[in-house]
């Protein structure tokens, strides 16, 4: 086990452990966003920069800073490493930045995005981006396409995080897509006409942390926070079959994996969950689900359920 | 290896004798397991005798050849600017237009040529002669402008040169090299 | 006269063979190294030549190699970086189109001091007849014992094999360099591990430049001390400057490290001072990655001591009056060339050759370039110089790889120099159009 203090509070966590990682064991305000990195995903991280943090010493040997901030995603602590996170203004300066980059090709078509809601572009910008914009030229657009009957991929919103690509890889046995060609001309594709088609698919979706794969059968269906989330469960022969079906009334809307606060499926689930099963006896209701507190989806659906611990 | 040998069967079809014995000579210089390392210098080849450019057939092939993905393949082959997605012409000029050969006017050749050929950059002659495209620094910056067709540097060019080299090559006398080593 | 350790026979006819190298004494060093010299003696004669990667960031290399972990029953890699693609450096083609046997010398002997069995030269793509000079060199090497099992009998066996890229300048970017060689596009690696732990295959890999490897062979041979008493203070040795812009004479020259730039680029052994009698306005003294500097600050330092090519000098007075080393890619330009024209044409270079994984360089770079496209085409704005610098600023240091860095670098240093040519395109639209900005004194008097 090694020490690390990060923004003054002080915790325990093994070696190897990330930075990032330490935090969310604090957790709260000093918890760095991250929208590429996801802790089931192998070779996840670094590519967004938004969770770069200072490292004031580097350990308890070393008691030098390290000359750059780094990504708290893919560094390690070592013991006696001092990081600071909110309380360095020039990590949010940096973050700030990262924001405006991320958001310069941006569509910024929140009010027709199934995402609007649940994005983590959304909240990032809402929580460290500024309301101008200083760029001026023309953002880059693509078609939308189809990749499989139940996918969409809208192009412009992505930010290239490349989550979607590592979860082929890992788990599915044959990937078909992939980012193609380079520098701001890159993108999420698969070169020629090809589906996705394989019964973990579906979970791309989930791990998109903008709205550039949707579910093509929630498309257009509901604003994700007029729905009530329920954790649900079926017996299914291929995954767990622990979903979160978004109900509309007694209708399921959506399904999806259940996420934990930082956005980060529990269990990934197979495409016959996700896609097929949306009549209410597919499914075994548990009880609500409890949405992270940044979310617009929890600000005004739990009155009816008392003092239930959410 | 075995499997790569199998896989070779099936490969003669589409790439000729000696562009396979090329790739066999090239992939015991990679550990086991290792044989995708080869793939940036296969595209090559087989970029070479597919007149020029890398069809989604060819790069299948590969992709076969190697017992990867195709989605692989076409990874890294939109990554690098070498490899052409598309039918080029017989002769690829490629002009440097970075700043060291910049100072020394390839932006006027560019125009130069362009205006020559009647074709702007990325565009190929009717006559499927010539396909013009500017790339970024070739390591020639000393003896600026230049621009490379196949195998071979033009250097210190002049709008002299190019009328000439342009003669030449619908003469059939401009030699492009090869990838083959043997 | 500079003394030469690397070129010294680089005019000798037929040198690219074996029969002729060898005559001239190559291979020597190997001869050696494997009779007399343990890996360690190896090892420590780098070190105590003080000798600096080439390649352009300046590590010292022995240390480098000092890191390398050796862990056992893993193999570990030396790896040549070939992939020279620095706008402005065109010295390591020189050395392996001229002197293919000393990069396989230096390699052998790099890869005995480290214990390494396999290395692998990644040439960028675009070399394809240099790739044939090496395989070439190679085979002769093989055919003369000098690669393959148990080189002079000794108990060191070494494979050598070339691989060429296929244009992408971030290749040259070592983790970039090592996924490209594994058959991928080039994106660079996140760090820690870094290669001298993971790098090929996941195996500790070592990665030098041509030069760097090259220049192993004058120090095996005539000893680390004789290397580190060359040169002024911690740049030691000579190195090659590839110098090209508006000079009398362009070409790769090797220098004494300290050699004053003004005899530079004024002697006629070097430059040969500046074309057709113009004036020196700017120079990019290494490579487009490095800050450019105005012609006062590249001749003297802001202290007013001689600029120097070392390290240090060119580094003096950090990035407010300094600039770097680099790769030894020497641009010179005369009163005639438009700086914020050239800053933009190489932002165009970074926008093109960003690999686009890290998002302040993907997005960064292409912003950078339609600004100052706009503003060398006469459609900026006044507030756009603070964006460019601003940009720039939030690029640097926050990307995976220097990839970032290189592009900030020359944007932030030409607004800085060279403002009141920015601001004279954005006052002077049209006139921007049809004539260039010149030294600034004049067009004040415009």
């Amino acid at each position: 086990m090694v020490k690390v203090k990060i923004d003054g509070f002080e915790t325990e966590v093994p070696e190897g452990t990330s930075i990032l990682n330490a935090a969310r064991q604090i957790g709260g305000d000093l918890v760095p966003p991250a929208m590429c990195y996801y802790t089931k995903l192998k070779g996840s991280g670094g590519k967004c920069r938004t969770c770069m943090v200072r490292v004031a010493q580097s350990s308890e040997k070393d008691q030098r800073p390290m000359p750059k901030l780094v990504a708290s995603c893919s560094t390690p602590v070592q013991d006696g490493m001092v990081v600071e996170n909110i309380t360095n203004p020039a990590v949010l300066e940096a973050r700030k930045a990262v924001v405006e980059f991320l958001l310069i090709n941006h569509p910024l078509d929140c009010p027709i995005c199934d995402q609007a809601g649940e994005c983590d572009l959304q909240n990032l910008a809402f929580e460290h981006g500024t309301s101008k914009t200083r760029y001026e030229e023309e953002r880059r657009t693509y078609d939308k396409i189809d990749i499989g009957p139940n996918i969409q991929l809208h192009m412009d919103r992505c930010i290239l995080c490349y989550r979607c690509v590592y979860t082929a890889d890992q788990l599915t046995d044959k990937r078909v897509h992939g980012v193609l060609n380079r520098g701001d001309a890159s993108e999420i594709g698969t070169y020629i006409q090809n589906s996705i088609e394989n019964d973990f698919s579906g979970n791309v979706i989930d791990v998109c942390p903008v709205g550039a794969l949707t579910d093509k059968t929630f498309r257009f269906k509901s604003r994700v926070w007029f729905l009530n989330p329920f954790d649900a469960y079926r017996n299914c022969p291929t995954c767990s079959g622990k979903v979160v079906v978004w109900k509309f009334g007694e209708a399921i809307y959506r399904v999806t994996g259940r996420k934990d606060q930082y956005g980060e499926v529990e269990e990934f689930i197979c495409n016959t969950c996700r896609f097929e099963k949306k009549a209410p006896e597919d499914w075994t209701i548990e009880g609500p689900r409890a949405i992270d507190r940044h979310s617009v989806i929890s600000q005004n659906h739990y009155e009816g359920f008392g003092d239930l611990k959410i | 290896m075995e499997g790569l040998l199998i896989k070779e069967q099936q490969s003669r079809e589409i790439f000729s004798p000696e562009t396979m014995a090329e790739i066999q000579r090239l992939l015991p210089r990679f550990p086991d397991g290792r044989q995708k390392s080869a793939l940036l210098r296969i595209l090559h080849l087989v970029q070479e005798e597919n007149e020029g450019w890398l069809s989604t057939e060819v790069m299948d092939r590969v992709a076969e050849l190697l017992n990867i993905q195709p989605i692989e393949v076409y990874e890294v082959a939109t990554f690098y600017t070498m490899y052409n997605l598309k039918p080029v012409g017989k002769y690829l000029l490629e002009l440097c237009h970075t700043g060291p050969c910049a100072i020394e006017g390839a932006e006027r050749l560019l125009e130069y040529l362009k205006q020559k050929l009647g074709i702007g950059v990325g565009e190929t002659t009717p006559d499927g002669l010539f396909t013009l495209k500017t790339v970024e620094c070739m390591g020639a910056c000393g003896y600026a402008p230049m621009m490379q067709v196949g195998e071979f540097y033009h250097e210190h060019l002049t709008e002299a040169k190019i009328d000439h080299f342009l003669e030449d090559c619908r003469a059939g006398k401009v030699a492009l090299g090869t990838w083959k080593l043997s | 006269m500079s003394r030469k350790l690397l070129l010294e026979h680089a005019e000798v006819p037929g040198i690219e063979t074996y029969a002729v190298y060898r005559k001239q004494g190559g291979y020597r060093a190997v001869e050696k190294a494997l009779k007399a010299l343990t890996p360690e003696n190896v090892l420590d004669e780098v070190k105590i030549s003080g000798l600096r990667g080439r390649g352009g960031a300046g590590f010292p290399t022995g240390m480098k190699w000092s890191f390398l972990a050796k862990p056992e029953g893993t193999p570990r890699y030396l790896l040549c970086n070939a992939d020279e693609s620095e706008p402005g450096t065109f010295k390591d083609r020189l050395l392996m189109e001229r002197l293919p046997h000393l990069l396989i010398e230096g390699m052998i002997l790099s890869a005995y001091a480290l214990g390494c069995r396999t290395a692998y030269i990644y040439i960028r793509g675009e070399y394809k007849w240099i790739i044939k000079i090496l395989e070439r060199a190679i085979a002769e090497a093989y055919a003369n014992g000098w690669l393959g099992e148990r080189i002079l009998g000794a108990d060191f066996s070494f494979d050598l094999h070339v691989t060429p890229g296929a244009g992408a300048y971030i290749c040259g970017e070592e983790t970039a360099l090592i996924e490209s060689l594994e058959g991928k596009r080039g994106n660079p690696r996140l760090k820690p591990p870094f290669p001298a732990v993971s790098g090929l295959w996941g195996c500790p890999t070592l990665v030098n430049n041509v030069e760097s490897l090259c220049a192993v062979v004058p120090i095996v041979n005539d000893g680390g001390e004789a290397f580190a008493a060359i040169g002024v203070g911690r740049s030691t040795g000579t190195k090659l400057i590839s110098a090209c812009g508006n000079i009398n004479k362009p070409g790769v020259y090797e220098i004494e490290l300290g050699l004053p730039v003004e005899e530079f680029i004024y002697s006629d052994e070097y430059c040969g001072g500046i074309k057709n009698g113009k004036r020196l306005k700017a120079v990019v003294p290494g490579g487009s990655s490095v800050p450019i500097l105005p012609a006062d600050l590249i001749l003297k330092t802001a202290a007013g001591e001689d600029r120097l090519l070392s390290y240090e000098s060119l580094a003096d007075g950090g990035f407010v009056s300094g600039s770097m080393l680099g790769s030894g890619g020497f641009i010179v330009y005369d009163e005639d060339q438009c700086m914020v024209r050239n800053t933009w044409n190489f932002s165009r270079f970074y926008h093109h050759e960003s690999c686009g994984q890290c998002s302040p360089c993907r997005e960064g770079t292409g912003w950078l370039e339609k600004v100052l496209h706009r503003l060398e085409h006469g459609h900026g704005r006044m507030h756009d110089i603070d964006l460019l610098v601003d940009i720039s600023k939030k690029i640097e240091g926050n990307t995976i790889c220097p990839l970032g860095d290189a592009a900030a670098w020359p944007v932030a240093s030409a607004v800085r120099h060279f403002r009141d040519e920015f601001e004279w395109h954005v006052l002077e639209p049209q006139l921007s159009q049809q004539r260039n900005f010149g030294l600034a004194m004049e067009a004040v008097a415009v």
